[in-house]
């Protein structure tokens, strides 16, 4: 009777274990399924609008035909590069400020708290900033603005990798370092830095991923421009923006286009993420 | 004498050495910290210049601006009521479909998954995370709204329309926009952040709690309920807020898809706004008092999402200060 009972029971645990399982299992199928789906749906879309004339063209005006994507690739190249010129040394001196200084000050506890914070910020809030304090003063969109507001966004993400790589490196290397005599400038960036090298890259490559398929904050900011241009100084053609305004546009070369770009933005992406995690991967198993 | 010399000379050449290398020690500090106070400032640039450039709005309507429900630009009446419900019943929505999935997903990837599956499985995840939210936005247009009206929103409907206290929620014409839509597309977007949190937490369980659990004869099923889940509820809780706050800021995917329209969302598949699509839309050709009401927009959506995402982070940092037990 009471071994008939406990076999109840041990079915019983035994089922609902099967039906959790299960449903893990139901979920992250669900997942990929969704993550396939969405690269399919972009690659079989994204493939057929790839062309010669979609790298080497400028983007159609309203109503006509063929066009391509040349200036605003450019422009989102420009944008994205002068970004990364800007945040990289910015976000790793920073980075290197909350390892190596600000072990113990409230200060550091507190940008480090905002820093994690502004990496899940509204990205377009950050274009209505940059809106307010570059492209109202000076009275015009510009390419500048952009890179300003991608900037922003490249910051933390660089700051925090930094800073969690470069507590990675043991400690007695740079007292090692100390110990010889150098200074403490020198044990940061030719020790500590260089020991976190390939971390240090690592963040670099996901920040300019995170920032190249940013579209809210180049709106109020780099806005769009119909015509080729190399002139920060002006509003600039980039590939979110005009992927965003061709999806939701009538003309059928336009939808066209905007899936090509997506494809290129998404590829991009995805190389970039795979590139840092192999990266990583590669130094840290060492 | 020679000696003494070429020491005094040595230990005067070294003083100089030292005092300029501590020199450029302070220098290197000082230049470091400012840089890292980039970040606070830009947090308060963004406090200050967004508030004052909502201030004419913020006087002219106050407190009321929050559920005040116009917005008519031609008068110059503006509330937030309209963006504010569809922003957090998008993302309510959100967070209703992402959570039990990105649970499951981290149940699989720590406890079902086959240890050399873990790895590639966790990085798939994470790329569902890189895939920028105007590719989101794009499949919810082109993909997902034709399927959702064809296959749900109109078998749906007709099922459910006659049926009194619940059918209104399922009206409207069944383009396949709306807040459902929105919420179902951003579910599918803030589910990898959860995912990621709720794995890592779940890995900081001590081995030894887990094991004395299975020990005792439980199975996997009872020691994620028993063990697991409440000894990482801090950081579950942080992952969840953590989504919350991705879901009420996110512009591109919701803004294909909400319908954008300026007016009271009544049933689950209206269409209607929320405070980024109001923005992506309105600001191109909003001038002065128009403006002005975006930013207050904006403000109200800075403040919540960051009082939300410093919650999450507190959360999780607790559950991360537990892994010394």
């Amino acid at each position: 009777m009471a071994v008939n009972m406990d076999q109840g029971l041990y079915r019983r645990r035994q089922i609902t274990n099967y039906l959790g399982m299960a449903t893990s299992m139901v979920a992250m199928a669900l997942g990929l399924t969704v993550l396939l789906w969405i690269l399919l749906v972009l690659f079989s879309n994204g493939f057929a609008a790839l062309d010669w004339d979609m790298l080497t063209k400028d983007t159609p005006a309203p109503g006509t035909d063929g066009g391509g994507l040349r200036n605003a690739i450019v422009g989102s190249l420009m944008m994205v590069g002068l970004s990364v010129l800007v945040a990289t040394p910015v976000g790793i001196l920073a980075g290197i400020y909350l390892t190596e200084y600000g072990d113990r000050s409230k200060t550091a506890e507190l940008t480090r708290f905002v820093t994690d914070i502004m990496l899940s910020a509204p990205s377009i809030v950050i274009g209505l900033f940059v809106y307010a304090i570059v492209v109202a003063t000076l009275g015009r969109f510009s390419g500048y603005a952009g890179s300003m507001a991608l900037a922003l966004i490249a910051v933390p993400v660089v700051m925090r990798t930094t800073e969690n790589m470069l507590r990675l490196v043991p400690g007695s290397l740079r007292e090692a370092a100390f110990a010889l005599g150098a200074p403490r400038w020198k044990v940061s960036l030719s020790v500590t830095l260089r020991a976190a090298k390939s971390g240090v890259i690592t963040g670099l490559l996901l920040a300019i991923a995170r920032i190249s398929g940013e579209t809210a904050p180049l709106l109020f900011t780099a806005l769009n421009n119909q015509f080729f241009s190399t002139d920060m100084s002006r509003p600039m053609a980039n590939l979110p923006v005009v992927i965003y305004q061709f999806a939701m546009s009538p003309y059928d070369n336009w939808i066209r286009l905007a899936w090509g770009g997506a494809l290129l933005v998404t590829l991009a992406v995805l190389v970039l993420n795979i590139l840092a995690r192999v990266f990583f991967r590669e130094k840290t198993s060492v | 004498m020679q000696t003494s010399l070429s020491t005094a000379q040595d230990s005067s050449q070294m003083l100089a050495v030292a005092k300029r290398q501590r020199f450029q020690d302070v220098l290197f500090h000082r230049s470091t910290q400012i840089f890292s106070l980039i970040v606070l400032g830009a947090l308060a640039g963004i406090i200050v210049s967004l508030f004052v450039n909502a201030w004419p709005t913020f006087a002219k309507f106050g407190v009321p601006f929050l559920w005040y429900s116009e917005w008519d630009v031609n008068n110059e009446q503006f509330g937030a009521a309209f963006a504010i419900v569809g922003t957090l019943s998008s993302a309510g929505i959100a967070l209703l479909i992402a959570v039990p999935l990105a649970f499951g997903i981290a149940v699989f990837l720590t406890e079902t998954c086959p240890v050399w599956l873990r790895r590639p499985l966790g990085t798939a995840i994470e790329l569902l995370a890189a895939v920028p939210s105007i590719i989101y936005g794009m499949f919810g247009l082109f993909v997902f709204a034709p399927l959702f009206a064809d296959y749900i929103q109109v078998p749906v409907r007709d099922l459910m329309s006659g049926m009194p206290l619940i059918g209104f929620l399922f009206g409207g014409a069944p383009n396949g926009m709306g807040i459902l839509s929105a919420g179902i597309v951003l579910a599918f977007m803030v589910l990898p952040f959860v995912a990621a949190v709720m794995r890592d937490v779940f890995e900081i369980t001590p081995p030894i709690l887990r094991e004395s659990a299975y020990g005792l004869g439980c199975t996997t099923w009872e020691v994620v309920r028993g063990i697991v889940l409440p000894y990482t509820q801090k950081g579950v809780i942080g992952g969840i807020m953590l989504g919350l706050g991705r879901a009420l800021g996110e512009t591109m995917a919701v803004t294909f898809v909400i319908g954008n329209a300026n007016r009271m969302p009544t049933s689950l598949f209206s269409p209607g706004t929320s405070i980024a699509s109001t923005l992506a839309n309105e600001f191109g050709e909003a001038a002065d008092f128009h403006m002005s009401s975006l930013f207050a927009l904006g403000f109200l959506l800075f403040v919540i999402t960051f009082l939300v995402l410093a919650l999450a982070k507190i959360m999780i940092n607790r559950a991360e200060k537990a892994k010394g037990f």
